[in-house]
């Protein structure tokens, strides 16, 4: 405490002083803590780092090996662009296409472009995922967190009739892009999707619909 | 006439809630915060709705800061007697043909974050005393085909703790043909599953808005 103790000079003389209890200068204390607390919060992470699981096809090294193939009505692709601009297009292209290759359509990032469109297609899968988390959090069903999990991959696993999204990245895009359209997919629930290379036809579609490429020539290709 | 005296005391302020609540804050940030980890090069995660907690140890992080240099971390394991990162030092050490003293070994063991120093320099990296000399020799680990030390980085570190995750850790802006270029390398090495490194956000799917 701040204060100085006094000194007793006994001039009172006769009369007995009664003693006050004994202080204990905190201040010195207070510094300290001060100080302490102020260093933790300048270290301090509160919210530690979240992570996000995404399994890659294993790439195929065997020539003769065919890369399996997919539905062409189930499939939607969609390509990252520069600029957080985001293309998709569904099906594939055909080599008799490749002349004229169909139109990308352009959709933005959020929840009313990209997100309503997968929801759309998904939306048999999204809403069984989405009345399993409603069950849960109503405690009509309780179930540990792994088993919530497992459960939710046995429904993606069922499921016969969503969209199977091929995420492809123009050489210009970025890596908040392309974590951002992962994410996407486990927002929607989507049960099949996998992170692809651009095929060139692909390349000079989104480069036709920036306007940086003139012709489509056969020659390019490989 | 006889003045009555009073003595004034000097105020008194009486510190003990004052210590008493801060002991309390103190407790509580030391309890709920881990201290932060400095990245050698500026990175902002990207955000995900990912709730799961990233993993205290067996994971190795491929860090892409926004000017597309690449550092590598390794942690020590479960246990630090493993002493997991001297173990791949040294058997870089061995495949690069540098021969590295138990004191650099240990040096590296304790550095606290990820490492993007081309292997050549990593004897001046452990000597030098001056962070910014240090900071200076942090180009970012060679991934190019010509020298991919990154691979030769991911080999070890699974070879000496086969049980190590991968993970990535990038800049929101980094551009894609440097993250390809990892994935690519970690590829190679039979690595498929990632735990890609964000921050949390929440997301909402407006399921009602959509027709039966």
């Amino acid at each position: 405490m701040a204060e100085i103790a006094e000194q007793d000079s006994g001039k009172k003389g006769g009369r007995q002083k009664v003693k006050p209890p004994p202080h204990i200068d905190m201040t010195p204390m207070v510094d300290l803590m001060c100080l302490l607390i102020v260093f933790f919060m300048l270290t301090a992470a509160f919210t530690k780092a979240k992570i996000m699981e995404i399994n890659l096809p294993e790439k195929i090294r065997d020539p003769n090996v065919e890369p399996p193939k997919i539905p062409e009505s189930r499939t939607v692709n969609i390509i990252l662009g520069p600029d957080d601009r985001v293309f998709w297009y569904p099906g594939m292209v055909r080599e008799e296409d490749y002349g004229n290759p169909p139109p990308l359509r352009e959709t933005t990032f959020g929840a009313d472009g990209i997100r309503r469109l997968l929801v759309e297609r998904n939306i048999t899968l999204a809403r069984r995922i989405y009345e399993f988390n409603q069950e849960i959090l109503t405690g009509r069903i309780s179930l540990p967190r792994d088993s919530i999990e497992s459960e939710i991959r046995k429904l993606k696993r069922d499921d016969d009739t969503g969209p199977i999204v091929l995420i492809k990245a123009y050489k210009s895009a970025n890596y908040g892009n392309f974590v951002e359209i992962l994410d996407e997919m486990n927002i929607v629930g989507i049960a099949r999707y996998s992170f692809v290379d651009l095929s060139w036809i692909e390349n000079f579609m989104v480069e036709r619909a920036l306007g940086i490429a003139s012709t489509a020539s056969a020659s390019t290709g490989n | 006439m006889p003045k009555i005296k009073i003595t004034t005391k000097p105020p008194y302020v009486d510190m003990t809630p004052m210590v008493d609540l801060f002991a309390v804050i103190l407790i509580f940030l030391m309890l709920t915060t881990t201290f932060r980890i400095s990245e050698p090069g500026v990175v902002n995660a990207p955000y995900s709705i990912s709730e799961r907690p990233v993993l205290d140890f067996n994971i190795m992080t491929v860090v892409i800061s926004d000017d597309g240099r690449v550092f590598f971390n390794v942690d020590n394991g479960p246990d630090t007697i493993l002493k997991f990162r001297q173990k791949v030092l040294a058997e870089m050490g061995g495949h690069y043909g540098i021969e590295f003293t138990q004191e650099e070994l240990t040096k590296f063991g304790n550095f606290p974050a990820s490492i993007g120093v081309p292997i050549e320099r990593m004897k001046d990296f452990l000597s030098a005393d001056d962070p910014g000399e240090k900071a200076a020799l942090q180009t970012g680990v060679p991934v190019d085909s010509v020298d991919n030390q990154l691979a030769m980085w991911v080999l070890y570190a699974r070879q000496v703790n086969p049980a190590v995750n991968a993970g990535i850790k990038g800049d929101s802006g980094v551009e894609f043909p440097i993250v390809k270029r990892v994935l690519d390398v970690l590829q190679d090495r039979n690595v498929n599953k990632f735990n890609l490194i964000t921050s949390l956000r929440s997301a909402d799917v407006k399921l009602d808005e959509i027709p039966e």
